[in-house]
């Protein structure tokens, strides 16, 4: 063989050959006998191709990218498995992206909605923006734009009152 | 309640009455949530799962479901009763070995579980005997939207339920279901079974979950995907699923009677003898013992009752509840005299088989 395929875990030559058909979807992986053994490839039940090509596709040096919010990296998701914080959805996109489509039926969620969490948060968001324009309109000596805000925040105030809390 | 009183409460599934389903032993439904802006359980720093077990225990022990309920931290937890809440499904095996920073809150009759800072911070988790994924849905369903009042999850519009591994997202439902399948697994017929369902975008599992063998002929089958689906079709077409493998089961069945009845009898005679007379079993045996007289009890061999007894002893002979039985700690080869013991009185008076009647309740 003159170009041996490599294992796609480590770089040593591909032995393992796996094929699976999921959801009417070709997955392939090419392993060497190790990474093979290691992953339990030859036990039907307890294995999932999608787990292993998500951790095989992440690249630990693909351009230094981070989480902000809790400095979660490429490399600690190759270990782990597992994400650090939900903004890690964003600041990972462009690598989870393409592995959802094969992980999963659909790539947007189609389910059930926090509705109320949603709502509540909106309420907030707003009383925030109107908080900050009551305190410019009033540093602009605009107390006409003022007064509108204030009667504003009172309406939402009542608003998120009025959720049951509890 | 205490631990102690919940251990000796029997669940939904040890209690003789309820257990009348043949082929689906029980179903299961569980949703991951996290709360938005905090870290994952297993990135976060040990002041932070603290303080993220505090908000999620309080919001969960005060909804109407988890009145009079339990809720403790693992840490307060013995090894001895760690393994029966494990045996009985209410906490995973990942969680009984958490250190700091975990808990869970069970329900009174132990239908719910929320297991806190296991993958996820939130684990909700609802368990019904017998075939019951729509039923399972709407309580689950009642019991997040209440949490929702009060917690806020971690949420895209486009991704659906932030979870912390990307397997979960979307729904974060993981629907499933206990599956009694003795005729496929004498059959040979498993590992066909076990590719279709893959096929299909679902999964087959032994009895504990992830990596746990099938002992007894139990596999828990269950979703795959939790993305690009809504929750009610997931569990349409996990309904699909599962009640194409009742079927196959049935038909399995019928095939071993009419090809070889003598070979199959004999199976269930042999089982009978060895749980009314053995003097060392060991869990795994005692299991695929068990699962023949149930078969045994579907095949109108024994009398329809007697299924709720197995159903009970399935969990009984699990090495954790073995324990508290007897009331002390034992070697695995004292266990094995033990579990015989226990069976033995169990069965001696069972009434013996009658092989006459065999092929008219095949349910």
């Amino acid at each position: 063989m003159a170009n041996p395929l490599k294992c796609d875990l480590c770089s040593k030559p591909a032995t393992v050959h796996l094929t699976q058909i999921l959801d009417n979807k070709v997955h392939k992986v090419d392993l060497c006998e190790e990474c093979a053994q290691e992953k339990g490839v030859t036990d039907p039940s307890g294995f999932s191709l999608a787990d292993l090509l998500l951790k095989a596709s992440l690249n630990p040096e693909a351009g230094g990218v981070r989480c902000e919010q809790c400095g979660f990296t490429p490399a600690d998701f190759k270990k782990q498995g597992r994400f650090g914080c939900p903004a890690c959805y964003g600041a990972f996109k462009g690598i989870l992206d393409p592995m959802l489509d094969s992980m999963h039926k659909g790539t947007t969620h189609a389910g059930k909605v926090p509705a109320r969490a949603l709502e509540r948060k909106n309420l907030y968001d707003r009383l925030t923006k109107l908080e900050f324009d009551l305190s410019e309109a009033i540093k602009a000596e605009r107390y006409e734009e003022a007064a509108r805000c204030r009667d504003e925040i009172n309406q939402v105030r009542q608003a998120v009152d009025q959720k049951p809390s509890r | 309640m205490t631990i102690g009183s919940l251990i000796d409460t029997p669940s939904e599934l040890t209690d003789a009455t309820s257990s009348k389903s043949a082929i689906v032993l029980m179903t299961r439904i569980r949703l991951a949530r996290n709360l938005a802006g905090q870290p994952f359980p297993g990135w976060a720093k040990a002041a932070q799962r603290e303080k993220i077990l505090e908000t999620c225990r309080t919001a969960v022990a005060a909804t109407g479901a988890m009145k009079k309920g339990l809720a403790i931290g693992v840490a307060e937890l013995g090894e001895l009763e760690r393994k029966i809440l494990v045996e009985r499904h209410l906490i995973s095996r990942e969680l009984s070995g958490s250190k700091q920073g975990s808990g869970v809150v069970i329900s009174k009759d132990q239908a719910f579980s929320v297991m806190i800072n296991e993958e996820d911070h939130l684990r909700i988790q609802m368990l019904r005997s017998g075939f019951q994924l729509k039923k399972a849905w709407q309580q689950i369903n009642d019991l997040d939207s209440t949490l929702e009042e009060t917690l806020d999850f971690a949420f895209s519009p486009e991704l659906g339920y932030l979870t912390a591994c990307p397997t979960n997202l979307g729904t974060g439902m993981r629907a499933s279901a206990m599956m009694h399948l003795p005729a496929l697994v004498i059959a040979s017929q498993m590992e066909k079974v076990v590719r279709a369902v893959n096929q299909l975008g679902m999964v087959v599992r032994g009895l504990f979950g992830e990596g746990s063998d099938a002992s007894g002929s139990i596999f828990q089958i269950s979703n795959q995907t939790t993305l690009g689906e809504s929750e009610e079709e997931i569990l349409k077409r996990l309904a699909g699923v599962l009640q194409s493998i009742i079927e196959h089961e049935l038909n399995a069945r019928a095939r071993l009677l009419e090809a070889d009845a003598p070979k199959l009898f004999d199976k269930i005679g042999r089982a009978y003898g060895i749980l009314q007379n053995g003097h060392v079993l060991s869990s795994n045996e005692a299991m695929n013992l068990l699962s023949l007289i149930r078969l045994g009890v579907d095949l109108s061999v024994f009398s329809d009752e007697k299924r709720a007894i197995i159903d009970r002893l399935f969990i009984e002979a699990q090495p954790g509840h073995l324990q508290h039985a007897q009331k002390g700690e034992f070697e695995a080869g004292q266990r094995d005299l033990l579990r015989a013991e226990r069976l033995r009185s169990e069965f001696a008076n069972f009434a013996r088989p009658d092989f006459t009647l065999s092929g008219r309740g095949n349910n």
